[in-house]
């Protein structure tokens, strides 16, 4: 199972700190599967330009097939304007309309204002649906006061995001295995 | 119809067209060399002719594991090679050539041929040879349609004066040689897409339709638009042809024509476009009003009488190579067609 966390902004520290932690319980609870960090503020992505991602070369083409290859994708990002950030909607531009079939998406977000709770449901959850996400359907919020300098301060934090790990990993596991029932029984 | 080259009287045309794609055989990991492939291609050709295939093409695209992007130059050898066979590209990218010398070349082609060659022209799917052929890729839209239109206009007036944004003008210009009868059939290739049709109806150009899966019933919703957008555009729609091009598989039962054919396709379109064929949306393929022709022979007839019946095209061109399918199943495909499905459907569909 590949799982790749995606940092979806290069502003600030409190994303990323998320981050790491939620990648730290996924080695430790599934060590056996493969995680890769997308944190955007890491790489030079350019804007898209509608070509087929395979034909991105750089940092795009990389970020764009590490995404593509992936089992699963946990995005956490925060909420600027209110609405996503450019940097992760132009992650959505830039690879297929399918991009998301046969995999599961999970989210955190945080933000700045507990008034932005919605923009995720109403904002992003329609765009990975679109994309043909299997989405884990409750996302962790996480607000300025769940930090103290790079670290979670709040317990219940940690422990909604232990649970959007497991529950990450538990729906890609059922929905590989309801796939590969479904598609046996094809017989082709 | 007759200035394209088609006689209602035979029925619908069948027709057999490859994107000229050089890629692994997935069963066995391994890949032939070009040289085997451009061959294979030849073969493919005369084998389709001596079946009784009406058309073949091939296509150009600028990117690994493509094996013709001198398309021209292949499909002269198949002029060299064949007898009666139309030959035409599937597609020619028009955007990024220069379209006095592509119509140079497709009437040496014609030449060759004795009078058989028809240019497909089209936009390109991926967009490296932009920069591969030094064009810029935010002319994209604009690129086609320059040349394009340059292209109608060296296809009708032997002397041309033209002016345009991306290539140098005309004056009192001669493009020689010739096609044997003075023109030939230049079709738009066009995604599938209603949008996409419309351009080729508005300027009264014939209609080269591609389609991956999905209802006959969607893709007649764009055939429509064409003919629409053809008639808005002061055309007659019962002058213009339409071909319909996609996937092709015959085997002794349906469930085996899709055991043969879907790694083929699932591992050729993700090495190719990034992205594999759905098993579900391929098993759908199975469904007689599905436009995916896959099955015994008996369903691909009916499916493709189907598919007259409800679009009242002039040409079907089917894509059954994709994806490193080894030579020997296209032999027993062309065999199936020039014994069973080829007959049937001239039969029924011959006016």
């Amino acid at each position: 199972m590949k799982i790749v966390g995606l940092s979806g902004s290069r502003v600030g520290s409190k994303t990323r700190t998320a981050m790491d932690y939620t990648l730290g319980i996924l080695a430790a609870k599934y060590p056996e599967a493969e995680t890769v960090l997308l944190d955007l503020a890491d790489y030079d992505v350019q804007f898209s330009d509608g070509r087929n991602y395979l034909e991105y070369e750089g940092d795009t083409g990389y970020v764009t097939r590490t995404l593509m290859e992936a089992d699963a994708i946990i995005i956490g990002t925060p909420i600027f304007q209110a609405s996503i950030p450019a940097t992760l909607k132009n992650i959505f531009d830039l690879i297929p309309v399918n991009a998301f079939r046969d995999k599961v998406v999970s989210l955190f977000i945080t933000a700045g204002s507990s008034k932005h709770y919605l923009i995720p449901e109403l904002q992003l959850k329609p765009i990975l649906a679109y994309m043909k996400a299997q989405l884990v359907q409750t996302f962790v919020f996480i607000e300025e006061q769940d930090f103290y300098r790079k670290e979670i301060v709040n317990d219940d934090v940690r422990l909604r995001l232990e649970r959007l790990v497991e529950d990450t990993v538990v729906l890609t596991e059922t929905f590989t295995q309801i796939r590969e029932a479904k598609e046996a029984e094809y017989d082709f | 119809m007759e200035k394209y080259r088609i006689d209602k009287s035979k029925g619908m045309e069948f027709g057999i067209y490859t994107l000229g794609d050089h890629l692994p055989n997935p069963l066995t990991g391994e890949r032939i060399s070009a040289k085997e492939r451009v061959h294979e291609i030849i073969e493919y050709a005369k084998l389709a002719e001596q079946a009784g295939v009406d058309f073949f093409s091939v296509g150009e695209s600028h990117q690994d594991y493509f094996a013709t992007q001198a398309h021209t130059v292949v499909l002269s050898a198949i002029a060299q090679a064949t007898e009666k066979i139309k030959i035409a590209s599937s597609s020619t990218i028009i955007s990024t050539s220069d379209p006095v010398r592509v119509y140079e070349d497709f009437s040496t082609i014609d030449l060759i041929s004795g009078g058989r060659a028809e240019i497909v022209a089209g936009r390109a799917s991926r967009v490296g040879l932009f920069d591969l052929l030094g064009y810029d890729v935010r002319n994209y839209e604009e690129l086609f349609e320059e040349k394009f239109e340059l292209l109608l206009k060296l296809n009708e007036e032997e002397v041309v004066n033209w002016n345009g944004e991306f290539r140098a003008p005309l004056r009192d210009a001669r493009v020689l040689p010739r096609p044997v009868t003075g023109s030939m059939p230049i079709w738009r290739a066009v995604g599938g897409t209603p949008a996409s049709a419309m351009k080729a109806g508005y300027a009264g150009v014939p209609m080269f339709m591609a389609h991956l899966g999905g209802s006959t019933a969607v893709f007649k919703r764009t055939i429509d638009a064409y003919r629409q957008a053809a008639r808005a555009g002061g055309h007659d729609p019962a002058k213009l042809p339409v071909a319909t091009a996609g996937f092709f598989y015959a085997a002794d039962s349906m469930q085996q024509a899709l055991k043969d054919l879907y790694p083929h396709i699932n591992e050729g379109m993700k090495l190719t476009n990034g992205q594999g064929f759905p098993k579900q949306l391929f098993a759908q393929g199975a469904d007689p009003q599905n436009i995916m022709n896959v099955g015994s022979p008996q369903q691909i007839i009916e499916k493709i009488l189907h598919q007259h019946e409800v679009f009242g095209h002039q040409r079907y061109i089917a894509q059954i190579d994709f994806g490193g399918m080894p030579f020997d199943n296209i032999r027993k495909n062309l065999e199936l067609i020039g014994t069973e499905i080829l007959p049937a459907i001239k039969k029924y569909t011959a006016k």
